[in-house]
Formats: structure tokens, sequence, C-alpha cells
């Protein structure tokens, strides 16, 4: 049986669940979230038990919930439905996404965004329900956020901006386009969903591109991608889609941008975690190793290498 | 889409524009009748139902008698007249039943405004802007006036809804331009007839009322106050920001009805293709039927409502509960149930105090209630 994987006071995993746990407690008996604590509980304990299940299979040393646990809350905040079934194949398959298809030792998808769009496409009883916050959860909601910067220094906070700072002038630039009054702008950037996906879900280590420039590059496509769909498409939930759609080309980034990978963070322990990407037994592993290419070279110096150089201190946490 | 408007006036000055996403033919233009949309607006509105208790010396179970009360108001129309064209593309234009209609398009920014103003139609300022954003989108205008002389032909007193057959993805409402016209908030009614599930604002909070609550016998005499009451406490909870979930249900069946469920020939005559013409009441479980109601006005809901359809089928009504006392003969020791049914009248009391802000005492006076609640003192139980 794998040992429990230690969650240090540091470890922003920490400030994550409690935050994550917040809004659900917020949304549920302020907001009138469709989440039951039955509903709740389903989730998290499937979650909880695919991690378990992962752990055993690819016979991992500890078993780390604490990101499952991320996972699981952000899908009770996300994922509605009334089948508990469905309920219960999202957080498996958010958690099986992370054992199960994984490229050059990261997993592909972040968990609950692959979740959600799997049961979105494959089921008939999922939907999300992206306006469902109002306007005084989202201050408290970016005073949390903002809070969340200031603590942990922005550790990988270069794609939750590069996001953010695309999807506003691509919002505000719309706008501006129509002559349209910018109350309307500003009012479809004041949505708590947006900032759930910028600042738990986009910002996860795991799935990011390991370099800076692969990471700003990666958060503007998908903030393009998300008003591609909202504008032209006419669809909702466009960060989820265009945010897994852009997952498939990390390994991509990856290749053109390498970067130092993501430590897992156990905190300031004696623990000496044996890197997550690095586990021997995975169900299946795509193990294409990015070799550095000629290009590299010539385009780091082209890309502006100096600031990036001075930018880039690598924090490593967990996100959704 | 079928449009209702409660305009009233004199029909020569109604008008109406609405942006929509894409031409439409003639064809796709029909004139509803108004009786549908009573029928649907019966079918779904608040409703109050009743329950009588049993003789609490017999005891068996309750029964249920349903009635139906309920408000309606429609969406205000715009006042516009008549006019010549400059400036735009008419790209269609047709008579239908009593309405003279036009589709438009302009490739100009403010060219409509400037066609309409100088046709003689009344744009309200701050209607110019919101239409040179609509035609930037590339968006056509359904321009609707009365024919009187079609009106008098066919003998129709109040203005019929204007029904339109279109395929788009945009799935949303224009509300800007009724705003710029309006003297405060106006209400809308939206009734989404969708074969998968209920329908939600994807751009405001979209929250059910609050529903199934014991309220006073007095409210069934002023239900339309009651419910206009608890609408705006709804309404300033929410900030003003939020859209109301008043109904859904799927159409097969209700509990308790408040009318009958509409039938298939009805439900096509509200442009649900998608169920088979017949006799049969009830189109079945192809349809399901959410009745949205937003009050709303430019500071609040500055962007046009966006809508998706959700995969969720669970019913919700708007209903609040009467619970008569038994008013009979009691031929035992009844003080328990006179006890609870004086404790009932104030929490019913409380409830209507805080879903409608009416003031508790007054309440109270209506009802009748000698005193507040019973403290209950231990010693009321002695003797």
């Amino acid at each position: 049986m794998p040992a429990l994987a230690p969650l240090s006071r540091h470890d922003p995993r920490l400030w994550q669940i409690a935050s994550l746990t917040c809004l659900l407690a917020y949304g549920t008996a302020f907001l009138g979230f469709d989440v039951t604590a039955a509903r709740a509980g389903l989730i998290v304990v499937t979650a909880l038990l695919a991690q378990l299940a992962g752990t055993l299979a690819a016979r991992l040393p500890f078993f780390d919930p604490w990101s499952s646990l991320i996972s699981a809350l952000s899908l009770c905040l996300l994922l509605r439905t009334n089948a508990p079934l469905v309920a219960m194949l999202a957080a498996a398959a958010a958690i099986g996404s992370k054992f199960l298809l994984r490229f050059h030792g990261k997993h592909l998808f972040n968990p609950t965004n692959f979740a959600l769009v799997l049961v979105l496409v494959v089921t008939n009883d999922a939907w999300v329900s992206s306006g469902q916050w109002g306007s005084v959860a989202f201050f408290g909601f970016l005073l949390v956020c903002a809070g969340r910067f200031v603590v942990h220094r922005a550790a990988r906070g270069d794609v939750t901006l590069a996001y953010l700072a695309t999807s506003l002038a691509l919002v505000v630039g719309r706008s501006l386009q129509l002559h349209e009054p910018l109350t309307i702008p500003f009012h479809r950037l004041e949505s708590g969903a947006l900032l759930l996906f910028a600042f738990f879900m986009i910002s996860d280590p795991k799935t990011t591109p390991d370099s800076r420039t692969g990471r700003i590059v990666f958060g503007a496509l998908v903030a393009t991608g998300a008003a591609y769909v909202q504008f032209r498409l006419f669809r909702p939930n466009g960060a989820l889609w265009s945010l897994v759609l852009f997952s498939l080309f990390v390994p991509l980034f990856d290749l053109v941008w390498p970067g130092r990978r993501a430590a897992p963070v156990f905190g300031a322990t004696a623990f000496q975690p044996q890197p997550k990407g690095a586990f021997h037994a995975p169900i299946l592993r795509l193990d294409l190793r990015p070799r550095a290419l000629p290009v590299r070279r010539v385009f780091r110096r082209a890309a502006g290498a100096r600031l990036l150089r001075l930018l880039r201190r690598e924090g490593g946490h967990e996100a959704l | 889409m079928t449009m209702g408007s409660d305009y009233q006036g004199d029909p020569k000055d109604f008008a109406i524009v609405i942006p929509v996403p894409r031409p439409i033919e003639k064809g796709q233009i029909h004139i509803g009748d108004p009786k549908l949309l009573e029928r649907l607006d019966a079918y779904s509105s608040p409703r109050l139902v009743e329950y009588h208790d049993p003789d609490p010396c017999v005891p068996h179970d309750y029964a249920a008698a349903p009635s139906a009360a309920g408000m309606i108001q429609r969406k205000s129309a715009s006042e516009k007249d008549r006019a010549r064209s400059l400036g735009v593309t008419i790209e269609a234009s047709y008579t239908v039943g009593e309405y003279d209609i036009l589709i438009l398009s302009a490739s100009q920014s403010s060219g409509l405004a400037t066609w309409l103003r100088e046709n003689g139609y009344r744009i309200p300022r701050g209607a110019a802007q919101v239409l040179d954003s609509y035609v930037r989108q590339n968006m056509r205008f359904f321009v609707a006036k009365v024919n009187l002389g079609e009106k008098t032909k066919l003998g129709f007193s109040t203005l019929r809804p204007i029904q339109i057959a279109y395929d788009s993805p945009k799935f949303m409402l224009p509300i800007r331009l009724g705003m710029a016209n309006a003297n405060g908030p106006q209400e809308l009614f939206v009734y989404a007839l969708t074969r998968k599930g209920r329908v939600e604002t994807t751009n405001y909070r979209t929250v059910r009322l609050p529903s199934d609550a014991d309220v006073p016998i007095y409210v069934k005499d002023r239900f339309a106050d009651f419910y206009r009451a608890l609408f705006s406490k709804q309404v300033a909870r929410e900030n003003r920001q939020a859209v109301f979930t008043e109904y859904a249900w799927d159409m097969a069946w209700c509990d308790p009805c408040a009318a009958d469920p509409l039938s298939r020939e009805e439900l096509r005559g509200l442009g649900v293709f998608w169920v088979a013409a017949g006799d049969a009441r009830g189109g079945g479980s192809e349809v399901f039927l959410t009745r949205l109601h937003v009050r709303y006005d430019a500071a609040h809901f500055p962007e046009d409502l966006a809508f998706q359809e959700t995969a969720d089928r669970q019913n919700f009504q708007a209903r609040y509960v009467l619970r008569h006392a038994w008013s009979g003969d009691l031929a035992c020791d009844a003080m328990p149930y006179i006890d609870s049914v004086r404790k009932r009248h104030e929490e019913e009391a409380r409830t209507l105090a805080t879903l409608t802000g009416w003031r508790l005492d007054e309440i109270r006076r209506t009802m009748k209630l000698d005193a507040p609640a019973d403290d209950g003192a231990w010693w009321r139980k002695i003797w």
C-alpha cells in the first residue's frame, strides 16, 4: 500500500483546495448551484478511488490525493448533471486521463477539462452553467485569485496572464469594432467562469508547456480559440473546447520551446518525491522524447530570450 | 420564434424593429393565434395549490385541489411611424396578415437609423448606436407595422403575434433595442420549447423562483399582488441582474395542471416542428417547456440575452400552497391540532413577509392572528 503523500503548509494546492471548497460552499448556499452534498461527495469519493486505483496500477510509491481532490472540487463547481453515473464517469475520467493519456511523462489534458468535454460529448445528461456566478461572486473570486498571485508569487502565472490579457484584448476589441458600449465587454469579462478557468484550470503546470514562451503562446491561443467558439460558432463553454484542443499541441510546444519541467510539489519535507512524470509503469505511454531541434537556438534568440530568462522562474504547483 | 406584445395604443402607431441573424423569406413569416400564447401562459404561470386539512379526529389522506391564477404582462413594444426608403437595402417587403413587413439590411453604420428616422419611424435616442452594432454584425432587420386596411378586413381587434421560422446558431434574444425607448424596466417572458431540456441564459444568472412555500389563505384573493411583490423582492435580491425560471416541465404531463397540456396541433402552431400532427393530447416527452421571466433595464442588462439548452429535464414550477384548516365540528380533544394550526399560521405569515417584503404585523392583522406565535411554554400543555 503506498504511503500518503504529505501536504505542506506552503503547498499552493492547499490554497487551491481551500478556495475551491469556499467557492463551492458559497455557490451552493447563496448562488443556488445545483450540487447537493451527496453529489459532491460522490464525485470526490470516485475521484479519490480512481487516484488510488491509478496509484496501485502504476505502482507509485505515494498516494497523492490532493491533486485529485482539486480536480473533484472543480468538477463539483462546473459539472451539472442529474445522473449520478455521469458524475461518477466524469470523476473517474478526470483522474483516469492523468494515468492513461500521457505524453513524455506529462498528462496531456487538464483532468477536469478532459472530463467535462468527455461527458458533454458522449452523454446526453451533462451541461455546464457558465452564467451562474453573478457579480458579487465575481469580485470576491477576483480578490481570492489576486491574493493567490501575491502569496505564491505568480508561479506559472504567465499562462493565466497571457490568457486573461488575450481575452481582454479580443473581447474589448470586438466590441470596439462593433461600436458597442464598453459595458458589454466588461460584462462579458466579469464572469466567475472566466476566473475559474484562468486561475485554476489553464494554469495547471502538468498540462501547460514547459517553457515560458510556450506557455504565453499557449495561453493566447486558448483565449483566441475560446473567442472563436463564442463569437463565430456562437456556442457556450468556448474555453473548455479551446483548452482541450490546444492541449493536444502542448508536446509540439515543448519540442519547439523546451523548458524545465515543473516539479511536483510535495512540500518542504524530507520526503524525496519521485517526479510525478517519471513513474515507470504507465498503462499507456506515448514516449516520444522531445529532442532539441536545430531551430531551437535560433528561435530562442529570435524570441527575445533575455526578457524570458529574466522571467523564467519556474514554479510547480498543481492546478485543477 | 413567436413574438407577442402587450401593445396598448393606436395600431397605426405600432411598429417593431427586430434584428435577425439572416434574411427572412415570406414563407418563414406567419401570424400566430394569440390564443396559443394565452394557453402557454395559463399552462405555465405561477400558481396556487390548495390543500384542505382533514378532520383531525378522523385521520385520512390529504386531498389536493388545484386552482389557477396568474399574472400576465407582456413586453412593452415600441411606437414608430410609417416610412419611405433611403440609404438602406430593402431586401424584401411582404404583407402577412395585418402586418406590413420589411426585411432590411444596411451596409453603413448609421444608415439604418437615419433611414428609419427620415422615414417617419420614431427612433429613440440611443437606438442609433444599438442599431449600429447590429449592422456591424451583419444582422438583418425585421421591421413590421400594422396594415390598417388588412387589419380592418381581417377584423381582429388586437394585434396578433408574429412568428418567424429560421435556423441560426445564435441562440439569443436581442433586448438592447427595446431598452432604448423604454421608461424604466421592462418585463419579458420567454417560453422556450425544446427537445432536450431546460433553457438558461449563459451570460446572466438564471435563478429558480422560491417555490412550494406555504402561504396564508388570503393570498388566494390577492395572488397577482402577491406574485408581483414576490417577483420584485427576488429581482432586488439578485441585484436586478438575474433571469428567473418560473416553469420548466416536460410537456407530456403536469401535476397539478393549471390548464390542460397543449395539444400537438397547438404545439405545432407555436413552431414545434418536430412533433407529428395529430389529435392526441400532449406532445409527449418530445417537448420541454421553459418559462423565463426577466425584468430588465439598460443599467443591469448591458448585453443581449444569450441562451443554451441544457440536458436538465428536472421539472420545476413556481407554486405556492394554501392549507385550509379543518372547519367542521371537532368530536375529540383537538388541542394539539389547534395548536399546530396556530403555529402553522404564524409560520405562513412569516414566510409571506419574507417572500414579499410585506409588513409582518399587517399580514397578521389581515390573517386575524391575535398574537405572535405560541411561545411553546411548557405550562400551556398541562391543563
